[in-house]
């Protein structure tokens, strides 16, 4: 039983693994009816209009309009392409993987009508490496849509084609960017592209191109069954619908949960997180993923959980994925952590980026180590502002937005730890590593 | 808009890298392709890098999936595979093995039997990660055993933890690394309870009020 404070409409029925076979899909959830309607008596137009009433938002970082992205795609006869993009290699995100894992059909169907909306014949799932068990999952799940006549020639005999590819990454964080998807999937290293031109009008192969997060796609059947309207009963204004969020880090119970937008993050936190583990208190959390400026606890907790709110918090709801720090974690430890996932997965074609979260990562390391001096962390943060905004794509900007932000809002927690380091004080280097601190955490869980 | 328009736009005068805008292209010298006879490529591999072309509207789409075939027969992504698979591909051996490098998964140094990835990003450090990689590393001592630690794999809810294989495993503590070991050596089924897998939802874990 899901809690109250859950509304499961992705992952409604998910707990039964039927769910993950067509007849399951079918039987549990009514599954593939949708595209039956839509590709027998929709036009392009009318699947277009439901999608962009509905106000549906990009759930893999930029919550860009989706019916609006769907309609920047030129007319006329040219080979278009869909590619939905379950990269999903931020730290703290984790939503696609069980979406995939548990309901591959919903992302099917939900692929075939953005199809229709986006009049392309051709799409692609761009799943990362290690992701190779749901990759597994989903080859089975194609492969029994094409079995039915929901993919390939002449579906359903409505003359219309759609030809769908289950494509492995490597491992490279930098290919969840859309360029870089494009480059990756056309078989070349996984380099972001200047834009514009968008992929909208220039993507892969050089034809128009729709990118989408499997979460985006997987509302479409739905949206396109039962209507905007119906969307937007969930939902703020300019945050409809529901959000599956992934939460980890120092909680008792990590893990997916799916709201209505808009729950105040301490419901997220508190109640279906189940709060800090016994005895610790919730520090800091980033509300959207490891590229999310990070919010004190005093300042996210009373937030409803929406794109807008955390907008204006100074933050980002991203991909939707709560990573909570408490107590005991050494927030200059954190940065450090945050700032080398960004160094290591910098593709290196822009200087700012390149050099900038080489020289983050030594002066991160100076301070955890004792040898910085409080002008350093000045330093730091401009070296974020000078890597802001200037780069080919915004992984630099990722790590120059948490990393900034912690520097400012616990500076004095990073000169206590500077002066302990020098001291030779380890500062509270690991967190959760005792066994019994494991055991504690682990019973909440089961 | 051509691609050279679009990049130029903030400048017009700068000459502009088309590898700016449309990724580096595969040099395609046919000298410097191997020729299918010179390269002795098995006739599976053969097939399947051709299965593998034949889904895409472009052939060198199939350079990943290639190179994991690639992985898959050799263990690695040998430079004979790799010469294979551009034999196979028409394209140079440099190309592949340009593309192998980018990835993380795909090796292009003999790596071991078994793969272990620990993660070691924030969720996981939390709650153990370093101390996890630590007992792996510990434990596959001696080992034809590739130990590495990694980046998020996407499993926070299962801090800390590890792909083993390419299975997910977790929430693990730095005991469970030898018997992970251990199991992985015998052939038994690794660490069944602590599988992915088997994970029920999170909101479906704990009697709710
Ligand atoms: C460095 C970087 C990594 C990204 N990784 C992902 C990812 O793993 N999954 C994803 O859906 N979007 C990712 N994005 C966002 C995509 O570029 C793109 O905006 C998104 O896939 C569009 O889909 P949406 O509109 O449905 O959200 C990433 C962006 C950047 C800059
Ligand atoms: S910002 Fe970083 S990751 Fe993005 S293109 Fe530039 S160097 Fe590559
Ligand atoms: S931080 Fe380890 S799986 Fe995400």
């Amino acid at each position: 039983m899901p809690h109250a404070l859950e509304t499961r409409v992705l992952l409604d029925k998910a707990e039964d693994p039927r769910l993950a076979t067509l007849q399951g899909y079918k039987d549990l959830v009514g599954g593939y009816a949708t595209l039956e309607k839509a590709y027998k008596s929709m036009e392009q137009d009318e699947v277009l209009k439901e999608l962009e009433d509905s106000g549906l938002r990009g759930r893999g970082g930029a919550g860009f309009s989706m019916g609006k992205k769907a309609s920047f795609l030129p007319r006329g006869d040219m080979n278009k392409y869909l590619c939905c993009n379950a990269d999903e290699s931020e730290p703290g995100a984790f939503k696609d993987r069980e979406l995939m894992q548990r309901n591959p059909h919903q992302l099917v169907e939900g692929i075939a009508i953005a199809a229709l909306a986006a009049d392309a014949g051709h799409a692609f799932i761009f799943i990362r490496g290690e992701y190779d068990s749901q990759a597994d999952t989903l080859d089975a799940a194609v492969a029994e849509a094409y079995e039915a006549g929901y993919l390939g020639k002449d579906i359903l005999g409505t003359h219309r084609d759609l030809e769908l590819v289950v494509h492995r990454g490597a491992g490279a964080y930098i290919c969840g960017e859309e360029t870089a998807l494009l480059d990756a999937l056309e078989g070349k290293r996984g380099n972001p592209r200047l834009k514009p031109p968008f992929p909208a009008v220039q993507g892969l192969y050089g034809g128009p191109t729709l990118i989408n997060n499997v979460e985006t796609l997987s509302n479409v059947p739905r949206i396109v069954a039962n209507g905007a309207e119906w969307f937007r009963q969930y939902g703020t204004e300019q945050s409809p619908g529901t959000k599956v969020v992934s939460i980890s880090g120092g909680v008792r119970r990590p893990g997916n949960y799916e709201i209505s937008l808009g729950l105040p993050t301490r419901d997220l936190i508190y109640e279906l997180a189940g709060g800090p583990l016994p005895g610790r208190t919730v520090k800091a959390i980033y509300p959207g993923g490891s590229s999310s400026p990070v919010l004190k606890a005093s300042e996210a907790m009373d937030l409803p959980y929406s794109f807008e709110a955390m907008a204006e918090a100074g933050s980002m709801l991203g991909s939707g994925s709560v990573i909570v720090a408490d107590d005991r974690v050494s927030i200059p430890h954190m940065a450090l952590r945050t700032a080398r996932f960004y160094h290591h997965e910098s593709c290196g074609k822009c200087t700012p980026c390149r050099e900038g979260t080489n020289w983050t990562v030594k002066m991160l390391e100076r301070v955890v180590r004792g040898e910085a001096t409080p002008m350093d962390l000045d330093i730091i943060s401009s070296v974020q502002e000078n890597i802001m905004g200037k780069c080919l794509c915004v992984l630099g900007d990722s790590m120059a937005m948490p990393v900034s932000a912690m520097v400012r809002k616990f500076r004095g927690e990073f000169e206590a730890v500077m002066a302990e380091a020098a001291e030779g004080i380890d500062p509270h280097t690991i967190i959760d590593a005792s066994p019994e601190a494991l055991e504690a955490a682990l019973e909440a869980t089961s | 808009m051509s691609p050279v328009d679009g990049a130029g736009a903030s400048n017009p005068n700068l000459p502009v890298d088309r590898a700016v805008t449309v990724g580096r292209e595969p040099s395609s010298s046919p000298e410097q392709i191997p020729q299918l006879s010179e390269v002795d490529c098995p006739a599976e591999l053969k097939e399947r890098i051709e299965a593998l072309m034949a889904r895409y509207p472009d052939r060198k789409s199939a350079s990943i999936p290639a190179l994991w075939a690639v992985q898959e027969r050799y263990g690695w992504c040998t430079p004979e595979g790799i010469r294979q698979a551009a034999a196979v591909m028409r394209v140079t051996p440099a190309y592949l093995e340009s593309v192998a490098s980018f990835y993380d998964l795909l090796h292009t140094e003999r790596v071991g039997e078994h793969r272990i990835e620990v993660c070691t990003n924030i969720s996981c450090w939390m709650r153990g990660g370093d101390e996890l990689l630590d007992a792996f590393r510990a434990a596959a001592e001696g080992e034809d055993i590739f130990v590495t630690g990694f980046e998020c794999l996407g499993a926070c809810d299962i801090a800390p933890m590890a792909a083993i294989d390419q299975r997910y495993f977790g929430p693990l503590v730095p005991g469970e690394a030898k018997t992970a070991i251990d199991q992985l050596l015998s052939g038994d089924a690794v660490l069944p309870e602590k599988s992915l897998e088997k994970r029920p939802l999170a909101g479906d874990t704990e009697v709710q009020r």
